[in-house]
């Protein structure tokens, strides 16, 4: 049977197999005492017990695919490390700041032990010398049970010099942000982390296990990889693989947030559970608000293509949902029934990436701000008929597709490539097209009844100026 | 003269010791400057440039790129009101709208009496428990126009002790007494391979002395 937990607001227990929450049903469970009552610290002892080499070959066996968003395999991004360039880094990234994503939060503040443990065996595994744990700024709860966590657990002898009388020796400093989502993408974080603006670095290398923080070859592990490993040292790779899809086994956790009857974070198992289970199981979301329709969703934060009731019987596994043209990215999943206003929906998500955008591409950083502005005057009643091909021009010059620009507008959307292509540094600038490409493919017809017949209408200074933002900079 | 507190100019030798480059702990150091004065002061940023070995201007380069840190008085209280998609969808901007006439001021305003400054923010990782808001980033979930209401009087009436005044983030801080700490590896350290990757070299065992598993 499913139910709220109380101590964990958000969090419903669906009854299914847990591997990072299983501590949740506990009030207590952030501290040292319970942890090690629910056999905590023992996935580091087994670790310990091997050689490091073994466990990463028991994390690469397990095919733990990362969870922060790009879905790829952990124990291949650990193989990327250049051997013998020493120091080697860790950064765990808890920067979480997707839209509609939250379940590393939950899992820094209910069970920072098990994120600490996670870090030691990666620590361990990989000769790093140092681990940094990067918690968003906003997360003023897990910064504090965290910083408890540490300090007990270094007490104990868990993390340190010797770590549990071996030879095995690591440091783990907590360090935070101070509002920034771009500080998300991996190489923004190491500059955060160097004390600089958090601006994504050029590539390639595309990956900092080559250069990373301070120039060294540096692991980058969201909050949630991390989490499952001291269950994979005590229970193997094989028992991994139980759960799930054999192209993703495990677990994961997807936040289900809008229009439905019971929203809220769950485990679920990789591959097996389809959308139509979340939005209308019993042991899940209950269905749809008041009955209704559903109209669309976001599969995977705010950076995914949105989705249409026609997918609901798709499995959550990234490469299922990849290969429809999304992604399952952050495991955020936001729901809309028939009430809602695509071109609203739209512009909430295009001003949200206008806002944070680094400004370090121009594409990014003009574009964005002009789709916010485009979008905003045709929900105002001020667009132009020409406003649609307008955005999909500005979208084009930051992620270069096969646009329906002046052509028939209710073709070639379709072909709209995903992942998207970029001229961007990052990511951030062609996630805001997702939700414009999105929307005048599916609700084209919203977009017309809201643009004003005359071309030549004067655009009013009150349709030209952006939504009160918040300061300066990201 | 110290801009920090003796006491805060400790905390502030230790956040840097954690670091193997003393600018990394530049963003830790403003939060403390903050958590200090209720907002960063150009006499913070002085000291700061100079622990941690940079300069005034790059202090302020980088804390004005995020926006936790404020460079001029703000309300005791900060209250962000999330309007992001999931929130959006069930009133957030109805609430943030309630919020500033509660108040009477708007998003990015501070009332007179300078206890609230109400900021419009986006996602606060929250969203299956829309509309929320923090208020000096602690959560309020499923707010109700009532329940904002209530909460301001609350705070008015010195009845929300889990919400420090602004600048406070985690009450808890890391401590790592001397003789436990591995040490920093600065990255000029070069090609000095930690110890226990000589496990590697040896045939593999499985299994130390003093293992009692299997």
């Amino acid at each position: 049977m499913s139910h709220f937990v109380p101590h964990a607001p958000g969090y419903v227990d669906n009854g299914g197999p847990k591997i990072v929450t299983s501590r949740f049903e506990y009030d207590d469970s952030f501290t040292l005492e319970r942890y090690e009552a629910t056999d905590g610290y023992e996935g580091l002892r087994r670790a310990l017990d091997r050689t490091p080499a073994q466990v990463h070959d028991e994390v690469r066996d397990a095919t733990v695919l990362g969870r922060g968003g790009a879905g790829f395999p952990a124990g291949v991004k650990w193989g990327f490390m250049p051997p013998g360039k020493f120091p080697y880094y860790l950064v765990v990234n808890g920067d979480e700041s997707e839209p509609g994503t939250y379940k590393d939060r939950l899992l820094m503040e209910r069970d920072p032990h098990q994120l600490i443990e996670g870090c030691l065996i990666t620590c361990y595994a990989l000769g790093l010398a140092q681990c940094f744990l990067y918690v968003r700024g906003e997360m003023a709860l897990a910064q504090e049970r965290l910083a408890r966590a540490l300090n007990d657990a270094y007490a104990k002898g868990y993390v340190g010099k010797n770590i549990l009388g071996t030879d095995f020796s690591v440091d783990i400093t907590l360090t935070w942000g101070a509002g920034a989502y771009i500080v998300g993408e991996e190489t923004a974080l190491i500059e955060s982390l160097e004390g600089n603006r958090g601006m994504p670095r050029l590539k390639p290398p595309y990956f900092p296990a080559a250069i990373g923080l301070y120039g060294q070859p540096t692991i980058v592990n969201n909050v949630e990889t991390l989490s499952n490993l001291p269950w994979l040292m005590m229970n193997g790779a094989e028992a991994y693989k139980q759960f799930g899809s054999e192209a993703s086994p495990g677990t994961r956790m997807v936040a289900i947030s809008g229009h439905v009857k019971r929203p809220g974070v769950y485990e679920i198992e990789q591959g097996v559970t389809t959308f139509r289970d979340l939005f209308y199981g019993d042991d899940f979301c209950q269905g749809i608000r008041d009955d209704n329709e559903l109209k669309m969703f976001v599969p995977g934060g705010g950076s995914a293509p949105w989705f249409f009731p026609e997918q609901l019987d798709l499995p959550l596994e990234g490469r299922v949902v990849g290969s429809e043209g999304s992604m399952l990215g952050s495991g955020a999943i936001m729901v809309m029934d028939e009430t809602t206003d695509a071109v609203k929906a739209a512009l909430r998500l295009v001003r949200f990436y206008a806002r944070e955008s680094c400004g370090k591409c121009t594409p990014c950083r003009e574009g964005t701000t002009w789709e916010e502005r485009v979008l905003q005057r045709i929900l105002d009643g001020e667009g132009r008929p020409s406003d649609i091909d307008m955005l999909l021009d500005i979208a084009d010059n930051i992620s270069p597709g096969p646009y329906p620009v002046a052509a028939d507008p209710t073709q070639g959307l379709d072909a709209v490539p995903f992942p998207p292509k970029q001229t961007t540094i990052c990511p951030l600038g062609p996630s805001s097209v997702a939700p414009i490409t999105s929307t005048i493919r599916r609700f084209r017809h919203e977009y017309d009844a809201k643009i004003t017949k005359r071309d030549a209408i004067p655009v009013t200074a009150a349709a030209m100026t952006t939504a009160p933002g918040n300061s300066e900079g990201g | 003269m110290s801009y920090f507190t003796p006491d805060n100019l400790a905390i502030a030798h230790e956040i840097i010791s954690r670091y193997p480059v003393a600018k990394s702990a530049l963003i830790p150091l403003l939060h403390l400057a903050q958590e200090q004065e209720g907002w960063v002061t150009d006499d913070a940023m002085r000291q700061i440039a100079d622990l941690t070995d940079t300069t005034p201007a790059e202090v302020k380069g980088t804390g004005s790129f995020y926006e936790m840190f404020k460079f001029h008085p703000v309300g005791k209280y900060l209250v962000n009101v999330c309007t992001n998609l999931s929130c959006q969808l069930l009133g957030g901007e109805e609430l943030l709208a309630h919020a500033e006439k509660s108040l009477g001021v708007k998003a990015g305003g501070t009332t007179a009496d300078g206890m609230f400054t109400i900021e419009d923010v986006e996602c606060i990782a929250a969203c299956t428990e829309a509309p929320c808001l923090q208020v000096n980033y602690r959560y309020r979930l499923r707010v109700s126009d009532e329940d904002f209401d209530g909460l301001i009087d609350d705070i008015r009436n010195g009845r929300a002790d889990d919400i420090p005044e602004h600048g406070t983030l985690g009450r808890v801080r890391q401590h790592i007494p001397a003789g436990s700490m591995a040490g920093i590896v600065p990255p000029e350290q070069a090609n000095e391979r930690p110890v226990w990757l000589a496990r590697n070299d040896e045939p593999a065992s499985g299994g130390t002395e003093e293992g009692e598993e299997t």
